[in-house]
């Protein structure tokens, strides 16, 4: 793993101090809100319905057990116990005073951690595959080139007050499980003929209240040119892209307007000028940073591990857990471990004090002390001997976490909503507990198989609605909450935004409408082996309609 | 019929005015029903502000329960006066695993 340089101590020490002096000024008067405000967001420091909200940044979702131990303090000591893993594959505490937030940074800042450049229109924290690293389909570590572009863009003064927020997401392999296509800069590692490692590059995707999917801007883009070809992107964003309206301000919007080809000529030229400069990325440098996501000493095991075959057959619901949440591992006798944050009836993402410091003692004690967090609001053991598996699932299990649904239409992502947040229009907690409730009433979960739903509170889709197999989007009619429905979102390799059913429902209806959307799968589907996304991708909306509307 | 809201500065919780200063509990809010009652709630929150005791004002509509107390109309400001519609933290790991 990563680990700070004395820039890096420097850097984030001095932010703490410099907040903690800003928070004293605003509290005894030599600052207003309105010359605060933009300085506590540049912190992570939100004020959302009941009170301020810190999101910490945890660089593409990676971190050690002593930082997971870390953020089960701050829930426990400055919080009300609890943390919320966010779709940026980051952490939310909803709870801390002001007053206390200088003393929660400096203890992250012990743990290298921090909250900067979580909030504003900046470039934000850069999220990758959470597989990173330990996927057998990989091209190279994603995290790599994240950690890069991280040191890169962090207190970038030229990029510190862009026309809106900017997201940047790298997958390392074919299969995107990084949601690539629709970030604001989409990266995906490959190999030329020349076996050499660079990327293709897509911009401007994003999801809000204009979906849109990123377009190519370069088939192939050489490594060393990384950080040279992003600048590029941001100065043309920079440039051109719209101030006057904050809802067309993303580059996407600009990708639109101006359209890819002409944008292209824009980049590349900036990128001409520029990429032979300070910004060109020595080999040395990439294989310096590159060491430090060296993989662990693993195990020399062999693949099979009788072991594992012996407590999968002696107890059915173990059985189910490494069905659902057990994927393969590169090295032999390992496994990379999805551990649930979507216990049936449960918030999704969310998890306790305790649990966070459970987490962190069976991250050192099973996974080479690495943990990850997914941006489906997961926590990730990517290194776990198949051996040490049952022994994990028990461990697990006492703590109410062995969860067997990664995967399954219980694992939904969705927003705080109206239950925290201020820009919110309707819940989206409660509806997915209610859907995770249903589901298992029903036993049809397994039988489902591949089915992603998301939900959103509002349009600015931090629920990912737009993207999920089945989507939902919260909205305020006349003052009641009603949800619009979408189906056929995609966001792998064949990202698609999903298409709006017909008219929405009430909070009473939602979850019975969604099950007539299931069953009328279930009815259709071809084989098992065709999934949600596949069978909808055939028949089109037409018989999802005349299930819902007659 | 209106209250007047806001969050306080230090800590960032809701709040309400009452002819006291601010509280917490929306049941000891003052009502204000004429337009001069309700700027004079505003211009008090306008000095609060100034005081560096809150941010985030608003007046808000409200109607009465049977104990007279005020109850937001909107589901939102329900929300903030009454905290989140579902538990969490380990109030809700414990009903999950009852």
């Amino acid at each position: 793993m990563y680990r700070y340089d004395e820039f890096d101590r420097e850097f984030v020490a001095a932010r703490v101090d410099q907040f903690r002096d800003q928070v004293a000024r605003r509290l005894d008067g030599e600052l207003s809100e309105d010359e605060f405000k933009p300085l506590r967001l540049m912190n992570g420091v939100y004020l959302q319905l009941h009170a301020y909200m810190l999101r910490v940044a945890i660089p593409y979702g990676t971190l050690s057990g002593r930082q997971m131990r870390m953020l089960g303090h701050i829930a426990r000591t400055y919080d009300r116990g609890y943390g919320h893993f966010t779709t940026r594959q980051n952490i939310q505490f909803n709870w801390p005073r002001l007053t206390d937030i200088p003393a929660i940074l400096t203890e992250l800042a012990s743990v290298e951690m921090h909250a900067i450049q979580t909030s504003g229109n900046c470039i934000r924290n850069v999220t990758t595959d959470h597989f990173a690293g330990v996927a057998r389909d990989e091209i190279a570590d994603p995290r790599v080139y994240a950690e890069i572009l991280r040191q890169w863009s962090s207190l970038h003064p030229e990029f510190t007050f862009l026309p809106r927020k900017f997201k940047i997401a790298i997958t390392g392999a074919a299969h995107d499980r990084a949601a690539i296509q629709v970030h604001d800069i989409g990266l995906q590692l490959k190999r030329n003929d020349k076996g050499e490692t660079g990327f293709a590059v897509y911009v401007g995707g994003g999801q809000g209240r204009t979906p849109m999917i990123a377009k190519l801007v370069r088939d192939f883009l050489p490594e060393q040119d990384l950080i040279a070809y992003t600048e590029a992107i941001l100065r043309v964003y920079n440039l051109y892209g719209r101030r006057d309206n904050k809802y067309k301000a993303r580059i996407k919007i600009l990708v639109h307007e101006t359209g890819i080809d002409e944008l292209r000529k824009d980049i590349e030229a900036e990128f001409e000028r520029i990429r032979d400069g300070v910004l060109h990325l020595p080999k040395a440098d990439i294989e310096a940073i590159d060491s430090y996501f060296a993989p662990p000493q693993w195990r020399d095991l062999p693949d099979h591990s009788e072991k594992l075959e012996a407590a999968r057959k002696a107890d059915r619901a173990f059985d189910r857990w490494v069905a659902n949440n057990v994927d393969e591992h590169r090295a032999p006798g390992h496994a990379i471990v999805t551990v649930s944050l979507k216990p049936v009836g449960g918030p999704p993402g969310d998890a306790t004090a305790r649990q966070l410091e459970v987490l962190a003692d069976l991250g050192e004690r099973y996974s080479h002390d690495e943990l990850r967090i997914s941006h489906e609001q997961n926590v990730i053991l990517p290194h776990v001997a198949k051996d040490d598996l049952p022994a994990l699932y028990e461990a697990l299990k006492a703590e109410d976490l062995a969860t067997g649904n990664a995967g399954l239409i219980g694992d939904i992502i969705a927003c705080p909503g109206l239950d925290y947040c201020a820009l919110a229009n309707a819940r989206s907690i409660p509806v997915a507990q209610r859907l995770s409730e249903h589901f298992e009433a029903t036993g049809q979960e397994q039988e489902i198989g591949d089915l992603k739903i998301k939900i959103s509170g509002c349009i600015n889709a931090c629920g990912h609605h737009h993207v999920g197999h089945i989507g939902i989007l919260g909205v305020d009619r006349k003052g009641e909450e009603f949800y619009q429905i979408t189906l056929g979102g995609s966001a792998d390799e064949h990202t698609a935004i999903g298409e709006i059913v017909g008219p929405g429902f009430s909070a009473d209806e939602v979850v019975g409408a969604v099950g007539k959307i299931v069953d009328t799968y279930l009815g259709l589907r071809q084989s098992r082996e065709e999934t949600f996304l596949d069978a909808w991708r055939r028949v089109g909306q037409q018989p999802f309609k005349e299930a819902l509307y007659g | 019929m209106k209250i007047i809201t806001a969050n306080r500065l230090s800590d960032g919780v809701v709040v309400y005015l009452t002819a006291n200063g601010w509280v917490s509990h929306i049941a000891s809010a003052s009502v204000l029903h004429a337009a001069d009652a309700i700027e004079a709630g505003l211009a008090a929150a306008a000095r609060a502000i100034a005081n560096r005791e809150v941010i985030d004002v608003a007046a808000i509509d409200v109607t009465l329960n049977e104990s007279n107390h005020p109850v937001p109309v909107r589901l939102r400001e329900r929300i903030r006066a009454y905290g989140p519609t579902v538990d969490y933290g380990e109030a809700a790991r414990q009903r999950l695993a009852a």
